[in-house]
């Protein structure tokens, strides 16, 4: 649906020259929602912008929708990109336009009489479920509101794809995620292709199939949202999953020395965490219960990701040593990464 | 009441025929160049905007040129411009001298000032409207009818009536040139002959013409405007600040 080729976009020259995207290339699949993931500069807003061309890329091939539009002429480049919905963190809605007349923009000079702009920007309305305020002017809507506005608009034109560049950021949560409800409905009943570009985690979490992840203008590692969540190669993606979990906590707990965290000869602190789709046993249960042995769970981050558990907890196991150790091994077996953040054996050696 | 204005403002009274005329001359001088300058300053500040480095018809020389012309003529105190543009106004208007002679000269100091105004006026507006326009597949013209213009006309409205109010104060200066207008009569008798009620029926005059335009741009602007921001309250302030003219104002950008 969308390819993109050894993209690349510098800004500037020689040594002012600042290279935003290095050498990216992507294949972004019809009606997947894809989202690209990276800290502020690292350049996804200029990718994304590389899409419809907003920014052409300095080299490279964008291909959306079977169309090469790198190489097309102005006019050709604008058809193109009405077939090319485009949302953004500031929403950017005419200010001196009502609800409806900003829906209308893009159907202006489509050949459209009258009543029919009137019906379709009127289904578009109840689409985005605001046909309440299609007079109201964008000053008169709240964050969540103007978004839904600019969903609306973007879809006028019928697109295939929508490029949603930081399109909840400036939202608090809980409209967040009504946005990102809304766009999951729009992707499954329109089945429309959508590229989200964002920096919190849990958006990608929450909507995405497939995600990069992008440092420095290029990407860095790419795949199914479970795999990379499960199983992150680079730092920065293990840093992105670190702020949509709570277990990293424990580390500041020993550091403050908390008395939670203090532990007898026969306890360990471990962390365990589910790398596999296929964990569907109650494992914790079935540990105490086959190796007498007491797990007392002091954080746990679980979410359940394209259906199945991902995430961990941290806990503190006891009993005999021996017992521990078989437990951990049959975790292990399980495909549950295990890993040992504090022993009490060693600590209380340390002490005496 | 007729005894009152006879025994406070008794030239004023003798000289009211000419006060009227007067207030004429000064219509037609705003009238004329008005029309014309508010046709070239939107045109000038629009292809100011979208000429320049980022714009959606971005061209350096037309930039270049556009915005080197409009500093040159900024630059010329306008009482100069009037003696340096006579052989062009007769030429153009047939004659160098008179309410007609005074409409050139006022466009080329009015065109300039206008020209930034209305080019501060559309830069301030967000660009990411831009962006959204070409995302959804909008032509460079579409940009600057439907989006430039149309989403900047409460700044257009303010850039015009700051305009009006300056071009109030130039038309004073159209006399040296035998423009008339209320500035040629204030000087003649106020100040040459010392009648002091004169002067003072004159700045009434101009102080309740300013007050009509300023009090008009804002209802414009508030009936325009939706953008949640109250444009200034209608007052007296703007004659103050605003009456400096041209050449020696606070530049617009």
């Amino acid at each position: 649906m969308i390819e993109l080729e050894h993209i690349c976009k510098t800004f500037g020259s020689g040594e002012h020259a600042v290279h935003a995207v290095r050498d990216v290339s992507l294949s972004i699949r019809e009606g997947e929602i894809f989202g690209i993931i990276g800290f502020s500069g690292a350049g996804k807003s200029t990718l994304v912008r590389c899409i419809n061309l907003l920014e052409a890329p300095t080299t490279g091939r964008v291909t959306v929708n079977g169309q090469e539009l790198t190489g097309m002429d102005e006019r050709a480049l604008r058809k193109a990109r009405k077939k090319i919905g485009m949302i953004f963190q500031s929403f950017n809605l005419m200010p001196s336009r009502t609800v409806f007349q900003n829906i209308a923009y893009p159907l202006h000079g489509s050949g459209l009489s009258r009543e029919r702009i009137e019906e379709k920007v009127l289904s578009l309305l109840e689409l985005v479920n605001m046909s309440e305020k299609r007079d109201a002017y964008p000053s008169q809507l709240s964050g969540g509101q103007k978004q839904r506005v600019a969903i609306a608009r973007a879809l006028a034109s019928d697109p295939k794809v929508l490029l949603c560049d930081e399109a909840t950021s400036a939202l608090d949560p809980q409209t967040t995620r009504s946005i990102l409800r809304l766009l999951h409905t729009l992707n499954e009943r329109l089945g429309l292709t959508i590229v989200v570009i964002t920096h919190e985690m849990a958006v990608i979490k929450e909507i995405c199939g497939r995600v990069a992840v992008m440092e420095n203008g290029a990407v860095v590692e790419q795949g199914e949202v479970f795999d990379i969540f499960s199983n992150p190669q680079q730092t920065i993606t293990r840093e992105f999953i670190h702020t949509t979990s709570n277990l990293s906590k424990i580390y500041d707990l020993i550091e403050e020395g908390s008395p939670v965290v203090e532990l007898r000869p026969d306890e360990l602190i471990v962390q365990l965490t589910y790398v596999e789709k296929n964990v569907s046993e109650a494992l914790i249960s079935s540990i105490s219960r086959n190796f007498g042995i007491d797990v007392n769970i002091i954080f746990s981050s679980i979410e359940i990701i394209q259906n199945a558990p991902l995430g961990g907890l941290v806990a503190i196991m006891s009993g005999p040593r021996d017992q521990v150790e078989a437990a951990v091994r049959f975790l292990i077996e399980k495909n549950v990464q295990v890993e040992v953040i504090k022993d009490g054996r060693m600590a209380s050696a340390v002490c005496s | 009441m007729a005894e009152w204005l006879q025994q406070f403002a008794p030239n004023v009274v003798e000289k009211f025929p000419e006060l009227i005329e007067s207030f004429w001359q000064t219509l037609v001088m705003m009238g004329g160049s008005g029309v014309i300058s508010f046709f070239f300053g939107l045109l000038f500040g629009v292809a100011l905007i979208v000429t320049r480095p980022g714009g959606v018809l971005q061209n350096g020389l037309v930039y270049g040129l556009l915005d080197k012309a409009v500093n040159f003529f900024r630059s010329i105190p306008f009482i100069i411009l009037i003696a340096a543009l006579i052989p062009l106004t007769r030429l153009v208007s047939g004659t160098a001298i008179g309410t007609r002679g005074a409409i050139l000269p006022l466009v080329f100091g009015t065109v300039p000032f206008f020209t930034r105004q209305v080019e501060s006026a559309l830069a301030e507006l967000d660009h990411g409207l831009i962006e959204a326009a070409q995302s959804m597949g909008s032509s460079p013209w579409e940009i600057i009818f439907r989006v430039y213009l149309r989403e900047s006309i409460p700044g257009i409205v303010r850039a015009t009536t700051i305009t009006v109010i300056s071009l109030i104060g130039l038309t004073a200066m159209a006399g040296v040139v035998g423009g008339g207008g209320l500035g040629d009569f204030a000087i003649r008798y106020g100040h040459q002959r010392n009648q002091v009620d004169i002067t003072f029926a004159t700045v009434i005059i101009i102080l309740a013409m300013v007050s009509l335009f300023q009090g008009l741009g804002n209802l414009i602007i508030r009936r325009t405007s939706h953008s949640g921001a109250h444009p200034v309250k209608g007052s007296l302030l703007p004659f103050v600040f605003h009456r400096p003219v041209g050449p020696f104002s606070s530049s617009a950008k």
